[in-house]
């Protein structure tokens, strides 16, 4: 009918393209490099991340800024039961739900002392509580030696199952799949079952409450939601999906070090959800596929563009590419502001004067 | 409402105990005392600043009372639990209304049958089949709740794109989602025109009928008289009286606290 049904996986035909072309993009990609393959899987990884801080930010309204802190636990949870580091080789089945859990505890950590607060204040807290994580991982090296401080952990194993490892080569079927690209299959499948119990989340009697505590607190209770159980849950979901993310990102690159898990990286992602669309699903993958490629592809596209164009490299690609992000960031905000792809009921009936911050 | 001008008789649903509140140095509620009766329609008026508010937000657990408590069903109410004071009965509207504007009608009344279901997260994941039948009856029932205040045909708009009349309604079904036995509205008539207070009085009669006791904080004293079985009057946060209203209108105190004496 319209290109937004057409764009819609709403057909089985839709589906099928979208499939197709999910399956497709690991091998065209490869053709310009393993690096390439490599951007698709962070890429992948940060949709996980901001479908995981979606929950917290989009649905139940709690302005979250030290998310990455869950993403460290997760990492680091799989590095430690993981690596020579402590001897440990344990397998999957067993690590990420360790690592799921461990980034739960530290959700319901960070939510119960917090729930009292909002807006502003809440940030404020949460950016404390990654810098804490943060510069706990920089410095757990003595007395005793857990987490190797800002040397980080190296020889992490991969992704076993069995005795498939998604590290290097390997032949299926007479196509021969480089480590990468095994590990974005991995990721497109975990990536689609966390969509998909994210959109089961957000039409759920708890998304619902979650939504409702978003929109306004006082009536929530007042209707009977237990909001602090609520919230409490918010962080927990948001959290452990964090830990899985952050467990496959140590496993797909065999080290871990503090300095992944910085301040901007929290900024990055909450980017991604208020750039694609605060509690609209599309739009939050939408935003964390553009933010995660669109550095990189600037870092790839700047130098050659301005060789063709003077001759000579005038301004060094790594400045402006942060010129030309934070430049597209502002626009979008100017002209967008409630995202690219925001749910579509809020679009059609922008409101004028939405009531804000009436406590 | 012929049988239920005497509702004397009838058992006690809520009973105000000496129900103190104070900020700073105002008092806002001294020691007020009153008993609503099952199945009965209740008015509480007085002037503004009498502390009528100020009541509702310490019995539906929104505020400590500095003194007193309340008892309902025979039970006392635990304060400053308002999803608890929900899961007893008692459910509310706001003077201002307060909705939950972007999502939809029909969503703000589903979350209203949040303290009546269970689902948690788990079911959710999985799509259990338990679940799925739960969100089927969530929404059935909200959508006959819709129907019962007759706002069906907005079901899907967003709550803050409906008229003022229409929020003043669907925050009344999404009050009644929650299947309260004690139904307290803060000035529901509050800007409305003189149909639009017929049809919310013939609403509130309904509401009244299907079982529901109803408290009613209201400025419109016509509705008030016609429709309240009982009617207490608040001034300077202490009770003035608490009788019928044909008493009630002919009391000299409160026609001093209304007219100024």
């Amino acid at each position: 009918m319209s290109i937004k049904n057409w764009l819609l996986p709403r057909s089985t035909v839709g589906i099928g393209l979208i499939a197709i072309a999910l399956i497709a993009l690991p091998f065209a990609l490869a053709t310009g490099g393993q690096a390439w393959v490599r951007i698709a899987n962070f890429a992948i990884l940060y949709v996980f991340l901001a479908l995981g801080l979606n929950i917290v930010v989009g649905l139940a309204g709690l302005l979250d800024l030290g998310y990455i802190a869950f993403y460290a636990v997760g990492a680091y949870t799989w590095a430690l039961l993981a690596s020579p580091h402590f001897g440990l080789h344990l397998p999957v089945w067993a690590i990420l739900p360790i690592g799921a859990a461990c980034a739960c505890v530290a959700g319901v950590l960070l939510g119960s002392p917090t729930l009292k607060l909002r807006g502003d204040y809440l940030a404020i807290v949460t950016l404390g509580f990654g810098e804490i994580v943060r510069i706990f991982m920089n410095n757990l090296n003595a007395p005793i030696n857990i987490t190797n401080g800002a040397q980080g952990i190296t020889l992490i194993d991969p992704v076993k199952i069995g005795d498939f490892s998604f590290a290097g080569n390997s032949t299926i079927f007479g196509l021969t799949l480089s480590g990468p690209q095994k590990y974005y299959f991995l990721l497109v499948a975990l990536a689609l079952l966390v969509i998909v119990v994210n959109l089961r989340l957000q039409n759920s009697r708890i998304g619902r409450a979650w939504q409702a505590i978003r929109e306004d607190e006082i009536a929530a209770k007042a209707v009977g939601i237990n909001t602090r159980n609520v919230k409490l849950l918010a962080f927990a979901m948001g959290a452990s999906f964090g830990g899985i993310a952050g467990g496959v990102f140590a496993a797909m690159q065999g080290f871990v070090s503090p300095e992944s898990f910085s301040l901007i990286e929290s900024v990055m992602i909450l980017a991604m959800v208020v750039l694609g669309g605060m509690g609209h699903i599309p739009g939050v993958i939408l935003g964390a596929v553009l933010l995660a490629i669109l550095p990189e592809a600037l870092r790839y596209g700047v130098a050659p563009l301005q060789q063709l164009l003077f001759g000579k490299v005038l301004v060094d690609p790594e400045s402006l590419r942060m010129l030309i992000f934070g430049l597209a960031l502002v626009l979008v905000m100017r002209f967008k502001p409630a995202g690219l792809w925001p749910a579509p009921e809020r679009k059609a009936h922008g409101n004028p004067n939405p009531e804000e911050g009436r406590a | 409402m012929s049988d239920n001008t005497n509702p004397t008789h009838k058992p006690v649903l809520l009973a105000a105990k000496q129900v103190a509140k104070h900020f700073g140095g105002v008092k806002a509620l001294r020691d007020v005392s009153l008993t609503i009766r099952q199945g009965e329609i209740y008015g509480l008026i007085g002037p503004n600043g009498a502390g009528k508010t100020t009541f509702f937000n310490c019995m539906t657990g929104l505020y400590i009372p500095d003194g007193g408590g309340f008892d309902f069903t025979g039970t006392p109410l635990v304060a400053d639990a308002p999803d608890q004071a929900a899961a007893r009965g008692i459910a509310r509207t706001f003077q201002n209304i307060r909705l939950f504007g972007n999502m939809s009608a029909l969503e703000n009344v589903m979350v209203g049958r949040h303290v009546r279901t269970r689902a948690g997260v788990i079911g959710a994941m999985f799509n259990s089949a338990a679940t799925r039948a739960e969100e089927a009856a969530i929404r059935e029932r909200a959508m006959a709740l819709l129907h019962y205040v007759d706002i069906a045909e907005r079901a899907d708009d967003l709550a803050k794109n409906l008229s003022y009349g229409e929020q003043r309604r669907l925050e009344i079904a999404r009050a009644l989602a929650t299947e309260p036995k004690l139904l307290c509205l803060d000035e529901p008539a509050a800007g409305m025109n003189a149909t639009e207070t017929g049809e919310l009085r013939e609403l509130i009669e309904g509401i009244r009928g299907d079982g529901t006791t109803v408290l009613l904080i209201e400025h419109d004293v016509k509705l008030v008289m016609g429709l309240c079985d009982r009617v207490a009057v608040l001034d300077y946060g202490a009770l003035v009286i608490e009788d019928v209203p044909a008493v009630v209108q002919n009391d000299q105190r409160v026609i001093e606290a209304y007219l100024g004496a």
